[in-house]
């Protein structure tokens, strides 16, 4: 089995979180529900009593949250807080790992994800992913964003698969910079470049909703801003995702922001809120950078 | 030179200064090392090729010796159109003899007719056979032929050795042979040219009528065999324990097995080959076909291991990507990560093929050390391979199979390098970047 082991995600460094203060320790000890609103009035994804499990370890505890039609919700946190786990439990990307259990509801247009009736392949085909690292396949620009439409069968001719692949583009503000070159390879790009080839090729798909697990980690702040901008536009036509390690970024791009610690989910609202008015102690002490 | 460099730092600069000389000597040495190594390994490889090419050399070229024979029906011992199954019992050799006879009159004694006779190789009288097939009206004719010199004679001219001092000759031939062979060199009776032979026969007796034809086709099927097994069952089976087999006590236990296999002494695999293949399933023996099926079990494990490490090479975020895009689990291997692997798994195959073109043991078990002078024409007749022939010609007494030998061995490394020369033109044509 080739996967990610478990533990190469668990042993991300929290050592960090343990200069958190002792009253914002206790009052995280003492949380049971969510501090704000997790719920939305017209949800597209729904996730009820999440606990996900590494073996032994827990991961991830009760988790409530809902992601809304066109909205961009951002998860924050300090490094190891499940952010990333959960965002993954979101596709079934953790399926391949051995050891990895989820119990509680999830749904997606009130469908259950871990049902038995829903294929995990079609799954990703509506809930798509962008992932930390820019991954383009060694294939060329075009092959890169027609490769899902290929797989999935969306275009009955060359004249369609032409236009999926640069209309995603053009979403995906690439495709002034790359047209001349579409055969060039996929990775022949420059890093902020790979991703928006990355984003492209997920939005070819046409899928409900984006995942992105830290878009812009591995990019440049010029590139940064692009991907930023683009998510922006992405929220017309779909629901989108973010786990971030910048608060700004998340101020900047999302509506709503969820702060998550220790695998526990403290606080979700409207960014504005969380940001401005934050109404737990510890996210109050992330987001005012004490600790994280 | 100033106070500057005399401060308090200066213990520490003095003390790497002494550990650098000693660090740059370490490095210096390592490097001679290492030099010395590969020059070592340069000059036995260079002493190996040599000593291969200068003795195989020889076997590339035969000596002709020139002959007027008379082809009277009488002589030949054969009716007036005769066919094909009367001309073959015609008495070609007689014929000859009587050539022999007439070039040098003055042989009387049949112990010295006997070695006059000798001196041409028996290979002679199919030549006159295929003659009169292809051109039956020279029968009744007197006609001036190439015939090929016996195997001892041959390399004597060959060697352009000084036939005038018989003492010198490290040779059989006898001494009389010798005084006719100067005086057919100085009548320009020989000549030597490319021995076509040798690639176009199989084994034989003679050294001068034995080549490696039989050998080379044997090992073009058994390795044929060998690649169509073992190439996609070791793939199938790397990819199903990489990518999809469930981690648990089963496939560690196979995975140990496989281990295991790779390091199992090649002629076991014979004696199972000999015991299944043969014995219980009664496949025909000293066939290519079975020496394949040994041979590619025995690459089977070579290739897998290889090819799964190819496999685990391939970055995770290939297959999270396509995973992510909604691709079935064999999408994302036969799209993403085979052809990402493929450059590894080829290199795997022609190290596991290469062993098994040089491999002789597992194929002395199952009989492909017989005595084959038929050239196969499939994969069910009896052949042996090209090293078991280097084997066989090694243990031959007569001088001539020295050089066959080195002969077999350059083809042998012929045949490898043009393995290994499409091995890498398939890499290039598959290697790509990410």
């Amino acid at each position: 089995m080739n996967t990610l082991a478990a533990s190469d995600i668990l042993n991300k460094p929290t050592d960090k979180v343990t200069s958190v203060p002792d009253t914002a320790q206790e009052a995280f000890d003492k949380l049971t529900e969510t501090v704000g609103t997790p719920t939305v009035e017209n949800p597209k994804m729904q996730t009820r009593n999440v606990n996900v499990f590494y073996g032994e370890k827990q991961a991830i505890f009760d988790v409530d949250l809902d992601i809304g039609q066109n909205e961009v919700i951002a998860m924050i946190g300090p490094s190891g807080c499940g952010k990333s786990t959960f965002l993954r439990c979101l596709n079934r990307m953790n399926d391949t790992i051995p050891t990895c259990r989820v119990t509680g509801q999830m749904s997606l247009d009130g469908e259950d994800l871990y049902g038995a009736d829903l294929d995990p392949v079609l799954l990703r085909a509506r809930v798509g992913m962008v992932f930390q690292k820019p991954n383009p396949f060694a294939k060329s620009i075009y092959d890169n964003v027609a490769y899902g439409p290929r797989i999935h069968g969306l275009a009955s001719n060359r004249a369609e698969l032409d236009d999926i692949v640069v209309d995603s583009l053009r979403k995906a503000g690439l495709y002034d910079e790359v047209k001349d070159r579409i055969d060039a390879p996929g990775t022949s790009l420059s890093g902020g470049q790979q991703q928006r080839l990355c984003i492209a090729r997920t939005i070819a798909v046409s899928p409900e909703v984006i995942l992105m697990d830290e878009p812009c980690s591995a990019l440049d702040p010029i590139a940064t801003a692009r991907i930023e901008e683009l998510i922006d536009e992405l929220r017309e036509n779909f629901a989108i995702a973010i786990v971030t390690h910048s608060m700004q970024q998340a101020a900047r791009v999302s509506q709503r922001t969820a702060y998550f610690h220790l695998g526990k989910l403290v606080e979700v609202d409207d960014t504005n809120a969380v940001f401005t008015n934050p109404q737990h102690e510890l996210t109050e002490n992330y987001i005012t950078g004490r600790f994280g | 030179m100033s106070a500057l460099e005399k401060t308090s730092s200066s213990a520490t600069t003095e003390r790497v200064k002494a550990s650098l000389t000693k660090r740059y000597a370490a490095e210096k040495r390592f490097k001679f090392y290492g030099i010395f190594a590969i020059s070592a390994s340069i000059a036995f490889l260079f002493i190996l090729l040599a000593s291969i090419v200068s003795k195989g050399l020889p076997a590339f070229t035969q000596t002709y010796v020139k002959l007027d024979v008379s082809l009277t029906a009488d002589a030949l011992g054969i009716p007036e159109n005769a066919t094909r199954d009367e001309l073959r019992k015609a008495n070609f050799s007689g014929v000859i003899k009587s050539s022999m006879r007439e070039r040098f009159p003055d042989v009387k004694k049949r112990k010295e007719k006997k070695e006059l006779y000798g001196l041409i190789s028996t290979g002679a009288q199919y030549d006159l056979f295929d003659l009169l097939i292809e051109n039956p009206a020279v029968i009744g004719t007197d006609v001036s032929m190439w015939f090929m010199a016996d195997d001892e004679l041959s390399a004597v001219i060959k060697s352009k050795a000084d036939l005038t001092n018989p003492d010198s000759l490290v040779t059989r031939l006898s001494d009389n042979q010798i005084a006719w062979a100067k005086d057919m060199q100085d009548a320009g009776e020989f000549d030597v040219r490319f021995n076509s032979t040798f690639f176009e026969n199989g084994d034989s007796r003679e050294p001068e009528l034995a080549g490696i034809r039989a050998a080379l086709m044997g090992s073009a099927f058994t390795l044929l065999i060998t690649f169509a097994l073992s190439f996609p069952i070791a793939v199938a089976a790397a990819i199903y324990l990489e990518e999809f087999a469930p981690q648990n006590r089963w496939t560690d236990i196979v995975e140990v097995n496989i281990n295991n296999l790779a390091a199992v002494p090649s002629i076991v695999f014979g004696l199972l080959g000999l015991a299944v293949f043969i014995n219980f399933f009664h496949l025909p023996r000293s066939a290519p076909v079975v020496g394949g099926i040994v041979l590619s079990l025995m690459t089977l494990p070579t290739i897998i291991i290889s090819s799964r490490a190819a496999l685990k090479a391939v970055p995770p975020s290939i297959r999270e990507a396509a995973r992510g895009l909604g691709a079935s689990p064999l999408q994302v291997v036969t799209h993403h990560v085979l052809p990402l692997a493929m450059p590894g798994i080829l290199t795997g195959t022609i190290i596991g093929l290469a062993q098994a073109l040089g491999e002789t043991a597992p194929l002395l078990m199952i009989g492909m050390v017989a005595f084959i002078v038929d050239i196969p024409a499939s994969v069910t007749d009896a052949a042996t391979v090209l090293p078991v022939q280097v084997f066989l010609w090694a243990d031959s007494p007569e001088r001539a199979f020295m050089e066959k030998t080195s002969a077999a061995i350059m083809v042998l490394l012929v045949f490898l390098i043009l393995m290994n020369a499409i091995a890498v033109l398939l890499r290039k044509r598959f290697e790509r970047r990410w």
